[in-house]
């Protein structure tokens, strides 16, 4: 399955498209399948994103997992500042990166 | 250390206006991303994995303690209250956000710093040695000849587009403390039979993807004539070098393929053009900026030695400070590699007491390390204990200078978006796993380097053990190199063979040195003991 990221054009934040607008995090993030040309010209033509492209990724029931692991840093954050992550109470985020 | 004048002053004040417009023309969709993106890197404003990135130029490392204060100040102001500082003698931003950029660069203005030229297809910082000036083995203070280069390729039209970024290293010592011979151009400041001053031009060095060794190609530039060497050096690179393949477009790759000979003759060719056409600057502009050099009024008759009652602050004084030319004054090495820590990290508090001692202990200086340490260049040996003492209350007083726990490891996976491996954890598991084992002391001299891709901003060519982080079918995977060197000795790791996982590798630098230690000879360093037994016995405990 793929959903969709970019970063935010102000402040540069990681942020996936929820099909109304732009989440910083991932879960809200909704499928978009294959052509997702159109959805990313018009999100970037109103200057909503920056540099939006889509990525594969996996759904359970902890919701949006990326393939690859520089999304699922991009997705939470440094492992190696918890504190700065999206989920700084959770001491073993780093292994959902992993 | 060197001022602004009012051109430096006003160029660097015209770019703040500049970049400011072209913020609110990309805010306002005036701008695309694809016409902006070269615009912001000329800012040194990157677009990283969680956020801009914001690469701040420190000229051959050296800062005054108003300058670190400010840089503290952006860490807390428009960042998360740290900065990182980096292999290139620089310091970055990891969280910057776009439209505060501008207000960041004015911030730097106002205290004579900027980030252009920390990005793009230019020359970059020079850097230098992070003793200059103190060093008590160096022939001549470096930096008056590297803020020369300074200001010849800053906004150089000719050298603003060239096929590849272009990094200058400047020492003036037969110790090499600047990885000068892994530069585009290495210059080491010497002297001829005539006792004159000149410089050896060393081109075509560099790490990345095809780590080459620069080789000497003049041994003697009279100083007259430096900035025309250069010249002539990139011209010939700017002309021949390889603009169709990003790969292959470092002046390392020209030399390479040209041959030395052969681009030694077209540089001389171009330079004896070039010096009837006089370009270079008057020897009154070299002497005005040694000026901003002067060697501060060192007191004598200082103890030249210390207490030694406190072992925690003995066992600091004698790993983290080097000799200096002054009698009674040492140069003191604050780490920033904590054990467990992250490489190069500074937090805005550490930051500004960095500052606040540079200027109660060090006549107002400090200086960043290409190893991603801060250097208080001169301190009477009497004020060492006073020193520690606060170092050690923020968490800045460890005693670990080049040994193992001293890695130097760029920002990796966890940050940069060229990685394809994260470094800082492998750093961190490893100084751990030595602090735990008591072990660092006895390895001795040990000089780890980490990069999380094949651009090797965290120099893992030249480390005595050098780690390279890869992607391997989407995991990450760490190959072990052995026997770099970016000193006098200059050298490049070999890979000892297949590639471990995050834990795997610390355990195999943990052989590589169970393998040292039980082959060393008297007075050998790890990587003296490698180049005496070679790689075999370290493949055998490593795969046999």
């Amino acid at each position: 399955m793929n959903i969709l990221t970019g970063n935010d054009l102000k402040s540069g934040a990681v942020v996936w498209w929820t099909g109304e607008g732009w989440s910083i995090h991932v879960n809200d993030a909704i499928e978009v399948g294959d052509d997702t040309d159109a959805t990313c010209a018009r999100e970037e033509a109103a200057r909503n994103v920056n540099l939006p492209y889509a990525i594969e990724a996996t759904r359970d029931a902890s919701g949006w997992r990326p393939a690859h692991i520089k999304e699922r840093v991009r997705a939470i954050g440094p492992t190696v500042r918890p504190d700065l992550t999206l989920k700084p109470a959770d001491p073993d985020i780093g292994n959902w990166v992993i | 250390m060197y001022l602004y004048d009012q051109y430096d002053q006003a160029m660097v004040d015209a770019r703040v206006a500049e970049f400011r417009d072209q913020t609110e023309r990309r805010l306002k969709g005036a701008l695309s991303e694809e016409q902006f993106r070269p615009l912001r890197l000329m800012n040194g404003l990157y677009l990283q994995l969680h956020a801009y990135m914001l690469r701040v130029a420190v000229p051959y490392g050296t800062l005054n303690s108003r300058q670190m204060h400010a840089l503290a100040d952006i860490a807390d102001k428009y960042d998360r209250g740290y900065g990182h500082f980096t292999t290139r003698q620089n310091i970055q931003y990891n969280w910057i956000r776009l439209e505060d950029a501008p207000d960041i660069l004015a911030d730097l203005a106002a205290v004579e710093m900027h980030a252009i030229q920390t990005s793009g297809n230019c020359i970059r910082n020079i850097s230098s040695d992070h003793f200059a000036g103190a060093a008590a083995d160096e022939l001549v203070d470096p930096r008056p000849y590297a803020e020369l280069l300074r200001q010849w390729s800053s906004f150089h039209p000719e050298f603003s587009y060239l096929p590849r970024k272009f990094k200058f290293a400047v020492i003036a010592s037969d110790t090499d403390r600047a990885a000068m011979k892994l530069h585009d151009i290495g210059i080491q400041i010497v002297r001829n039979h005539a006792g004159e001053l000149g410089a050896s031009f060393y081109v075509g060095g560099g790490m990345g993807r095809t780590p080459m060794i620069a080789p000497c190609i003049r041994d003697f530039v009279p100083l007259d004539q430096l900035i025309t060497y250069a010249e002539a050096c990139l011209r010939v690179y700017n002309r021949y070098g390889r603009r169709d393949n990003k790969f292959k477009a470092r002046i390392k790759i020209l030399v390479h393929e040209l041959g030395q000979d052969e681009y030694t003759r077209q540089v001389e060719a171009e330079f004896a053009h070039m010096l009837e056409q006089g370009i270079e600057p008057p020897l009154a502009e070299l002497e005005r900026i040694k000026g901003y050099f002067e060697q501060p009024v060192f007191e004598s008759g200082l103890a030249a030695d210390f207490d030694r009652s406190d072992p925690d602050f003995a066992l600091w004084a004698d790993r983290n400070t080097h000799a200096h030319k002054a009698a009674g004054y040492v140069s003191a090495v604050i780490s920033l590699k904590p054990v467990g820590g992250i490489p190069g990290d500074a937090s805005a508090a550490q930051m500004h007491l960095m500052a606040d001692l540079a200027r109660e202990y060090s006549f107002d200086e400090c200086r960043v390390m290409h190893t991603q340490n801060i250097v208080l260049p001169h301190v009477r040996i009497a004020d060492l204990h006073a020193l520690w003492t606060q170092l050690e209350a923020a968490g800045l007083g460890s005693p670990n200078l080049d040994t193992i726990e001293d890695i130097i490891a760029c920002p990796g996976l966890d940050y940069c978006s060229l990685a394809n491996a994260r470094s800082i954890p492998i750093a961190q598991k490893i100084s751990q796993r030595f602090a735990q084992s008591g072990r660092t002391a006895e390895l001795g001299e040990l000089k780890l380097k980490i990069s999380g891709c094949i651009n090797a901003c965290g120099h893992h060519h030249a480390g005595h053990i050098g780690i390279l982080g890869v992607d391997r079918k989407g995991k990450e995977n760490y190959q072990l190199l052995l026997g770099g060197s970016e000193a006098q000795d200059t050298s490049l790791a070999k890979i000892t063979g297949p590639g471990f996982d995050e834990d795997g590798i610390v355990n195999a630098v943990e052989k590589a040195t169970d393998v040292y230690l039980a082959n060393r000879a008297e007075g050998e360093r790890f990587l003296d003991t490698y180049r005496r037994i070679g790689m075999e016995p370290f493949k055998e405990a490593l795969y046999g």
